[in-house]
């Protein structure tokens, strides 16, 4: 079997998967969903949250540091985009974007310093310390919020080279556009020297140390990188999802929904990452549906909600008993088994069906 | 043996007076010795004479309390792994220490670390100088792949290949650091006659093909005997013996040590 | 000299409501003893045993019985994360134990909800939040009853639990267990009551726990986050030892008492949301295995 082609890390099947998605996104869904709330309530924040997801995924999936802190960096990110918009409104707003993503990496390399000394638990405690921290700031400085006391702070509206982006469809294409191409970005990485690095700190790190691998540098790149993906993330669920500035949007239960997307979407892939968030916003819309369609609202919606954390609990017991690799090998698994039972069976695939 | 394409040299490595306890549990005694450029060297001894500890002194995992080691002329000092890597030394480990979730050839990538400078940024835009990078060192990956003969499995995740599999695929990551001095962590435990064969085959290749430094523990004395061209002897952390095979072997001390023990 | 008493004041009652950490820390303690498991529904735990316990007491059981009925759903909660979590994922990664049990705290958190309804309730203890007269007769100082009973509960659960550790035969099993489930098991002790046993016991320790919580803030989900802080407890006691809980706790009441009465002011306020964190963390940094943990040596 020869290898995958080398000169760059999209094969050809990517690239066509590529523009058929892109198609969908950009062309499809713009001509077929008409209604409003697909764009404000289910794609941008599904967008949205798969990026943080993304960010999640490079600092845990593959960096292999539990990391629980999302949503302080994303508040960072959101807080540090109002700010450059209502300070320094004469920036184009794609590069403020991309600054409020630096702001949120600097607070992802401070907090992850304990990651130089301790993994698992330990870790993830010194992470949720970002969490509140951050929110503690931005909530107690009113220069964050502009002196504001209304309590109520709207995000200033996204206008790119003078045209302004206000309607759901146009802030889902901003989504789209900034999303796709960091997604990009997160797989080139993923696939390249980056991404092996950190999965070496990851699965065996005093053996990537002896090939040359610095930890110190490896595990802060991660948590630097994966901070920028969330701060922008956060940066654009506030400015099109939320479209207020409010700290408790970003509290650690939003640190848990992103750590959730990650395990159960699949540890260690960025597809998992969009699968999970997919999965962990639809799952209530469902559930509301049913409580109102099928049990014509007889079902009190605090019932709903804990069912919810139950039913979200429980797979998380079960994908860590059955499938620690979640979701997103589910669906590898599902279509391998195609593959290999329509192409005829190379050397290298009998040879991996006898060792599995 | 036959002329040499790298004949043996001046040395690389000095180990001078280390000692290692952990705890109030002496590990290394006051030890010293050199390896030769372009030697193969075996350190043998018995089960927990402190040979693993040896290895793990020279490339830095654990810190010595005394004594000093010189590589390349130079001390390693505040030693740490990634840094004496980058000097130019690498190993494999006796209890396999491979990135399990990762496939064969990604593992062996990861040996090539220290050749590809492009930053993450770099590749996270695919510049050309990052994807000409990528392509050359897959390309030479591939080609140890195709040394070792294991082009069947490159693509599969290494937890879930066997041992003796696993064994050459750490043998491949540390061949992919194109390093000046190899320290090989017993690279043929648990291998069969035919097998180790094969091992030692690779090894020497190596040796003749790109003069590097062979540092190796092994346990099979006949394996020993065939190719190093010295041997260090351990025994309770202490250095017994050091010298050629054909002197290590009737070397009485060494004898002594080795009555009675009883070897896997 | 007003302000010394002052200082004594915020210290006490700091290491007052420390002793309720160390009341959550303590049911880590015990879990991560046993099994070597981080036991992150330990929080959940708590939540779902007050609410449980309170939700009986409004079925009309009355205080004994409902505490005593709640202690038994605990150790049925225990027997199934035993049998349906932990076994299963025995020979599992840390953190793959540690993300399951994350999943059990929310299972838990929805059931109890479920049952029981979302609304706040109120728990009457018949001790209240208030300062005691006779303390501040002798000495000036305002220490509330709750908090000093509290600290009092606290003392008598951690001595009652050393004792079961160090003179019980389920001690000594228990201390086998830690030590190497298999060689154990091996020699006869029985792996699957010992480990019932414990999580009934992490059950009354999260239901005690519960209790106080609950006197004081209501009985309501935010008692959830609150337990997140028994965390930087265990990383500065360790989360293997029992003494270690209850000092961590002390260091984390009486700190976060003290930096939010002196320090929190010019801040604004509200520093003991992030404060045990952060201490935490220059803990970690100085002593990653805790006060009283075994220092760890990684072997290659």
């Amino acid at each position: 079997m020869t290898s995958k082609p080398v000169f760059m890390s999209f094969s050809k099947g990517d690239i066509i998967n590529l523009i058929v998605m892109m198609g969908i996104g950009l062309a499809v869904i713009p001509l077929v969903v008409q209604s409003d709330y697909w764009y404000s309530s289910i794609l941008i924040p599904w967008l949205c949250l798969s990026l943080a997801a993304v960010g999640q995924q490079i600092v845990m999936g593959y960096a292999g540091q539990l990391a629980l802190g999302a949503a302080g960096f994303m508040a960072a990110g959101a807080f540090a985009l109002f700010n450059l918009e209502l300070r320094l409104p004469y920036i184009p707003f794609p590069v403020n974007l991309m600054l409020s993503g630096l702001v949120a990496a600097a607070f992802g390399v401070l907090f992850g310093l304990p990651s130089l000394r301790v993994r698992g638990i330990y870790l993830m405690v010194a992470t949720l310390a970002s969490q509140f921290f951050i929110i503690w700031m931005i909530d107690k400085f009113g220069w964050f919020k502009n002196y504001d006391t209304s309590g109520i702070i709207t995000a200033q509206d996204i206008v790119i080279f003078g045209k302004p982006f206000t309607s759901p469809l146009e802030m889902y294409l901003v989504v789209l556009v900034v999303v796709t191409v960091l997604t990009i970005l997160a797989i080139n990485m993923t696939r390249g020297s980056p991404g092996r690095n950190w999965m070496a700190v990851r699965d065996m790190d005093i053996a990537a140390e002896s090939m040359g691998i610095s930890l110190l540098r490896t595990k802060l790149q991660a948590f630097a990188i994966s901070a920028f993906f969330c701060g922008v993330a956060g940066a654009l669920f506030a400015f099109t999802y939320l479209k207020s500035m409010e700290p408790v949007a970003f509290d650690i239960k939003l640190s848990f929904r992103i750590l959730f997307m990650v395990i159960l979407g699949g540890l260690g892939t960025i597809s998992g990452a969009f699968i999970g968030a997919a999965f962990i916003l639809l799952f209530p819309v469902v559930l509301n549906t049913l409580g109102n369609e099928v049990f014509h609202g007889m079902v009190d919606a605090t019932i709903i909600s804990s069912i919810e954390l139950v039913v979200f609990g429980v797979l998380i017991i079960v994908f860590m008993i059955y499938e620690p690799l979640g979701m997103a090998k589910l669906w590898e698994n599902l279509t391998q088994k195609f593959r290999v039972s329509s192409a005829p069976k190379t050397k290298a695939q009998l040879g991996r069906k006898q060792e599995t | 043996m036959q002329e040499r394409n790298f004949p043996i040299g001046a040395p690389i490595l000095e180990v001078k007076n280390i000692s290692l306890s952990f705890g109030g549990v002496k590990a290394i005694t006051d030890s010293s010795f050199s390896v030769l450029q372009h030697e193969v060297r075996a350190i043998i001894g018995p089960n927990g004479a402190g040979k693993s500890s040896m290895l793990n002194c020279i490339n830095g995992i654990y810190k010595p309390q005394e004594g000093q080691i010189k590589f390349k002329g130079e001390v390693l000092e505040k030693n740490n792994p990634n840094l004496i890597a980058q000097k130019g030394l690498s190993r494999t480990f006796q209890n396999l220490a491979l990135f399990k979730r990762m496939s064969v050839l990604d593992n062996i990538l990861v040996g090539r670390k220290l050749h590809m400078t492009a930053n993450f940024l770099q590749v996270a835009f695919q510049t050309p100088q990052a994807r000409e990078e990528e392509r050359v060192n897959r390309e030479r990956c591939e080609e140890i792949v195709e040394f070792l003969e294991i082009e069947d499995i490159k693509d599969t995740p290494v937890g879930k290949l066997p041992y003796g599999l696993q064994k050459k695929v750490e043998l491949g990551r540390a061949l992919a650091t194109e390093a000046d001095i190899l320290l090989l962590d017993e690279p043929m435990a648990g291998m069969n006659v035919e097998e180790k064969r094969e091992m030692c085959r690779f090894i020497l290749k190596v040796n003749d093909e790109l003069g590097t430094t062979m540092v190796l523990i092994e346990h099979d004395m006949g394996v020993v005997m065939d190719i190093s061209d010295n041997v260090v002897v351990l025994d309770y952390g202490k250095i017994i013996a050091d010298g050629p095979p054909e002197e290590v072997r009737v070397n009485q001390e060494v004898i002594d040590a080795y009555l009675g023990v009883a070897h896997d | 000299m007003t302000e010394i008493l002052f200082f004594i004041e915020v210290v006490v009652a700091g290491l007052l409501a420390g002793t309720m950490y160390s009341l959550v820390a303590l049911g880590f303690v015990l879990i991560y003893k046993a099994s070597s498991t981080f036991n992150f529904a330990q929080g959940a735990m708590v939540f779902f045993a007050v609410l449980s316990f309170v939700g009986f007491m409004e079925l009309g059981l009355p205080f004994v019985l409902a505490f005593f009925v709640t202690i038994l759903l605990m150790g049925v909660v225990g027997f199934f994360t035993e049998r349906l979590v932990l076994q299963p994922l025995m020979n599992e990664s840390e953190d793959t134990v540690l993300m399951a049990t994350i999943g059990l705290g929310f299972v838990l958190e929805g059931l109890a909800q479920a049952a029981w309804g979302v609304e706040v309730r109120r728990l009457d203890l018949g001790i209240g939040d208030f300062p005691i007269p006779w303390i501040i007769e002798s000495t000036g100082l305002f220490i509330s009853a709750l908090d000093l009973t509290a600290g009092l509960v606290a003392a008598t659960m951690i001595i009652g639990l050393a004792l079961l550790f160090k003179y019980t035969k389920m001690g000594l099993g228990l201390r086998a267990v830690a030590d190497d489930p298999g060689a154990a098991s091996s020699i006869g002790i029985p792996l699957p009551s010992i480990m019932l046993m414990v999580w009934t016991a992490a059950g009354v320790v999260a239901l005690v726990a519960g209790m106080m919580w609950g006197a004081r803030a209501g009985v309501q989900f935010a008692l959830v986050d609150l337990a997140l802080k028994a965390l930087p407890v265990l990383i500065i006691g360790g989360f293997s030892s029992i003494p270690g809980a209850i000092v961590g706790g002390l260091i984390i009441g009486a700190s976060e008492k003290v930096l939010e009465v002196y320090v929190g002011p010019f801040f604004g306020g509200g520093i003991e949301v992030w404060a045990p964190f952060v201490l935490a963390i220059f803990f970690l940094l100085w002593r990653p295995e805790g006060l009283f943990g075994e220092k760890i040596i990684r072997r290659v």
